[in-house]
């Protein structure tokens, strides 16, 4: 219930304030003019949306999703609610879901948005929806575990604005990590363990595998399990800011 | 119904709570006085839950802050130093909130959120944004969030701290208003503030308690029968503190 409450003040913290709405617009703005532009939407004449659409996305989350996330606890310790959060009877990890659910809401709505171009693929061929589906959850879990990365780092610190960039630069890495063209030249540099090691960091062999329409249980165990140590990184991190 | 038994907290080698042990019961207000820096906000802080003893207990109507936190912290009603808000909600968008997570719901959570309106003459901007407000509001609107729940304890951290004189005043008659039916732990630097609404009065010093008495008892101890001189030769000045 608490939780809920929490839940319900952020969400409409982010409505109430341009937050959500820049985000929302811009992800459009870059989502669909990547994909008619570089990603050859149009002339590439496939009616998947694999490589035209979902493609970006990594890269459109890497800079946005720390953008949304940044200020939840950041905020909280540079006005001193944190101090109201923690003297009322709820528990850290309703306050900890309540604010991260908040945020994947935002998304979830932003990505929701982007139904005419499903609407499109369907009206101008004949896709697997299936296999939309499935990218659709690519998609969102690939934002979901850098919107966790961002909580972790938004406990660490009371500024916005270094948050911001720490978590940017980590969901950077997890991009260019098992990136093909990366890897292909990391690959001339390191032996193949370390190469092979890095690229489980990326999030593209999970990403790139359920954009196929492949499930598979272990990408949906890698995506939540780095979701969970990173909410529990940041309750830890809360306790320990206190003690 | 605050039973404080040697709490003490040291941050890394810094003491900054020595073994404070102090009652309050039902129908007192306890003055908590001393120098900046000497251990007042954080052993109300303490008290209230936000940040865990490192010896020592609190107990409020029976109930341990370390052990049982939850049911402590519905009993209390806690404003921090510095009045923390939401900057983002309206006054009365930000009471329904926090009577919400604490558990009020429908027509008593619209009672009680009236209630602590009335009480702190917040009717003029209940409608207004957090962040318009003048000082004096923001505090009365953290005071009111204190008293949602008509909690049995109130924990009050500097409560007219940056007031106007007649803001003052009404918060004072209100403090001792609300001690006729409660146990009231609060925090001050004005002196007067000791004789106009307390029923007993505790001098802390480098996070030790020097002097406990009534306000009539305090002013017998003073050489010269004023508060003022009493205090300065019973605590030593922050120059001093930090050596």
């Amino acid at each position: 219930m608490p939780t809920l409450t929490i839940y319900k003040r952020e969400l409409s913290s982010y409505f109430s304030q341009p937050t959500a709405y820049a985000i929302i617009v811009i992800f459009l703005f870059l989502a669909t003019g990547l994909s008619f532009s570089f990603g050859k939407f149009m002339t590439i004449g496939d009616a998947s949306l694999e490589w035209s659409f979902f493609f970006w996305h990594p890269w459109i989350y890497m800079l946005l999703a720390p953008a949304v996330g940044m200020k939840l606890w950041a905020d909280e310790h540079r006005t001193g609610t944190i101090e109201l959060l923690g003297t009322f009877p709820i528990s850290t990890w309703s306050a900890i879901l309540g604010k991260y659910l908040a945020a994947a809401t935002v998304w979830l709505v932003a990505l929701l948005m982007t139904f005419p171009i499903w609407i499109t693929v369907n009206y101008l061929g004949d896709p697997d929806n299936g296999a939309l589906i499935s990218g659709y959850i690519a998609s969102f879990l690939v934002c979901c575990t850098f919107l966790a990365i961002t909580l972790l780092v938004s406990a660490c610190t009371r500024d916005q604005v270094v948050c911001l960039i720490v978590s940017v630069a980590i969901c950077v890495l997890m991009v260019l990590c098992g990136y093909d063209d990366f890897t292909r030249e990391l690959s001339k540099a390191v032996s193949p363990g370390v190469v092979q090691a890095i690229v489980t960091i990326g999030v593209w062999d999970h990403f790139s595998s359920l954009n196929r329409g492949l499930m598979r249980l272990q990408d949906i165990i890698w995506f939540s399990s780095i979701i969970l140590v990173c909410l529990l990184g940041t309750s830890a991190i809360l306790s320990a800011k206190r003690a | 119904m605050i039973q404080v038994d040697n709490l003490s907290k040291h941050f890394g080698t810094k003491v900054a709570v020595d073994h404070i042990s102090l009652t309050v019961n039902k129908g007192e207000v306890l003055g908590f006085l001393g120098p900046n820096g000497a251990g007042k906000s954080t052993t109300m802080r303490m008290i209230a839950g936000f940040i865990p003893p490192t010896s020592g207990d609190a107990k409020v109507c029976g109930h341990s802050i370390t052990d049982e936190p939850a049911l402590a912290k519905m009993k209390i009603g806690y404003l921090p130093e510095s009045a923390p808000l939401y900057q983002d909600m309206t006054v009365i968008g930000f009471l329904k909130f926090c009577a919400s997570i604490r558990g009020l719901s429908g027509s008593d959570r619209k009672a009680a959120v009236d209630r602590a309106i009335e009480t702190c003459f917040l009717n003029n901007v209940a409608e207004q944004s957090i962040d318009t407000l003048s000082k004096g509001y923001r505090h009365r609107t953290c005071l009111a969030q204190a008293l949602l729940h008509d909690p049995e304890v109130l924990i009050l951290d500097e409560p007219t701290d940056g007031l106007d004189p007649n803001q003052k005043y009404e918060v004072r008659e209100l403090i001792k208003r609300l001690g006729e039916t409660k146990a009231i732990l609060f925090s001050t630097h004005i002196l007067e503030e000791v004789e106009a609404a307390c029923t007993r009065a505790v001098i802390v010093d480098r996070g030790r308690i020097v002097i406990d008495g009534t306000p009539e008892e305090l002013l017998k101890k003073s050489k010269t029968g004023s508060l003022t001189d009493l205090f300065r030769e019973v605590t030593s000045n922050d120059t001093d503190a930090a050596a």
